[in-house]
């Protein structure tokens, strides 16, 4: 079979003004290809406005196994939220 | 669809009871697994399977209908069966990846198919033999495959389940289509009408079979439950498709092939006849009419397609060193 077609990793803007969101993957041998398989792909209902394509190797990734030390500290940092400061109701919105 | 080679992650685990325990408590609280999570060896070779199988009925399930491209009888059906054989190709490929995030790879799964040993929906292995097939498989398999695909969006594991509401969002174009040719089919002449009737009788006990076996002879589905890979039984799903269909059968003017098809008012529902099991599971074993051909097509798709494969990937190796000589 020989070398193995590298899978690509597909971002999507849905319209000017959005972020590009990933919506999935592809395998293709060069970003060309890769570009004009993730628009075959995954724009056939007008998904976007633009697309991009990035080989999946390249994409560093947080450890899941250390997803409670990393992100359970922000629980008990209620102070970093507008509700924890008390501000009379005569002070009006802010 | 995340990529199972975005982090080395150790897939082994060690399934003590505790760890079972801890994995059932998030399924049960409702929350999505993701590829990179700790899963029981089960619950990973169960998706594996499942999903393959799905991704590979979505393939397979181009052949009888990218057989009519070239003979459909309008430039406007033409561009419907090429818009849908198209999205086909295209939800194989969202499944292709996701199975992939559990660590099988493209290769081996096509490599499985190709070998008999990968199983995809029984129904592909029937012939499509009139143009009114094509009406029939729209309304009917896509019907039915809908059915079950809107079940799955629920899925516990979630990119299987991203997948499915991309594909269930995509598909139900298919089935209304396909329900406006048999529409006007049987608003045709009276051949027209016998072609619609005749495609009815061939496809109505086929589409009841692709919700599986009855719920007590069914292998995995008690563990996929509990798991919420699967998230209603076959019966239960097989039964809300006859009793969403028939009445659309009677709004054509066909009559349901089944002579024991009856409303029964007290459970709301049809009560219906007797599924043919030993042609559902001699289809399922590989001696359906159309088996050996529709793995041949895939297997000569495969070969005739390696320089293809090969070329691009040469194309790509030498201006990458092009690049990096520079």
């Amino acid at each position: 079979m020989g070398d193995v077609t590298p899978l690509w990793e597909v971002f999507i803007r849905p319209r000017n003004g959005l972020a590009h969101k990933h919506v999935g993957s592809l395998h293709a041998a060069d970003e060309a290809l890769a570009l004009s398989a993730a628009r075959d792909v995954y724009t056939r209902r007008e998904e976007g406005t633009s697309i991009w394509v990035v080989r999946s190797e390249a994409i560093a990734a947080s450890d899941p196994a250390r997803a409670g030390e990393n992100f359970d500290p922000a629980e008990d940092k209620i102070y970093r939220h507008p509700t924890f400061y008390k501000i009379p109701d005569d002070v009006g919105h802010m | 669809m995340y990529s199972q080679g975005l982090i080395g992650a150790d897939s082994r685990t060690e399934e003590t009871d505790e760890f079972l325990a801890a994995f059932q408590a998030r399924i049960d609280a409702e929350e999505k697994i993701e590829p990179t999570d700790a899963m029981p060896e089960g619950y990973r070779r169960t998706l594996i399977r499942q999903i393959g199988q799905h991704a590979h009925s979505e393939i397979v399930g181009m052949l009888p209908e990218g057989n009519w491209i070239t003979r459909a009888p309008s430039l406007k059906r033409k561009l419907a069966l090429l818009a849908k054989v198209q999205d086909e190709g295209g939800h194989g490929l969202y499944l292709y990846s996701a199975a992939e995030t559990l660590g099988v790879t493209r290769e081996q799964m096509t490599e499985e198919l190709h070998a008999g040993k990968a199983k995809y929906s029984s129904i592909f292995n029937y012939p499509a033999l009139s143009w009114a097939d094509m009406g029939a498989i729209g309304w009917l398999v896509d019907g039915a495959a809908i059915m079950n695909q809107v079940a799955l969006c629920r899925c516990s594991y979630g990119p299987y389940a991203r997948a499915m509401i991309r594909v269930c969002a995509e598909e139900s174009f298919h089935q209304r289509q396909g329900y406006e040719i048999m529409l006007t089919l049987c608003n045709g002449t009276k051949e027209q009408k016998e072609m619609a009737q005749d495609a009815l009788n061939r496809f109505w006990w086929p589409a009841l079979m692709m919700f599986g076996p009855h719920d007590g002879d069914s292998a995995h589905s008690e563990q996929s439950m509990k798991w919420k890979i699967k998230r209603f039984s076959n019966d239960a799903l097989r039964e809300k498709f006859i009793n969403a269909t028939v009445p659309q059968a009677e709004f054509l003017g066909l009559t349901v092939p089944d002579p024991d098809l009856e409303w029964n008012a007290e459970k709301g529902g049809y009560d219906h006849g007797d599924i043919d099991w030993d042609e559902f599971w001699r289809v399922v074993k590989g001696d359906g009419v159309m088996n050996r051909e529709r793995v041949q097509m895939r297997k000569d798709a495969w070969d005739n397609g390696a320089w293809v494969r090969e070329a691009a990937l040469a194309h790509a190796g030498k201006r990458a060193a092009k690049v990096a000589a520079e």
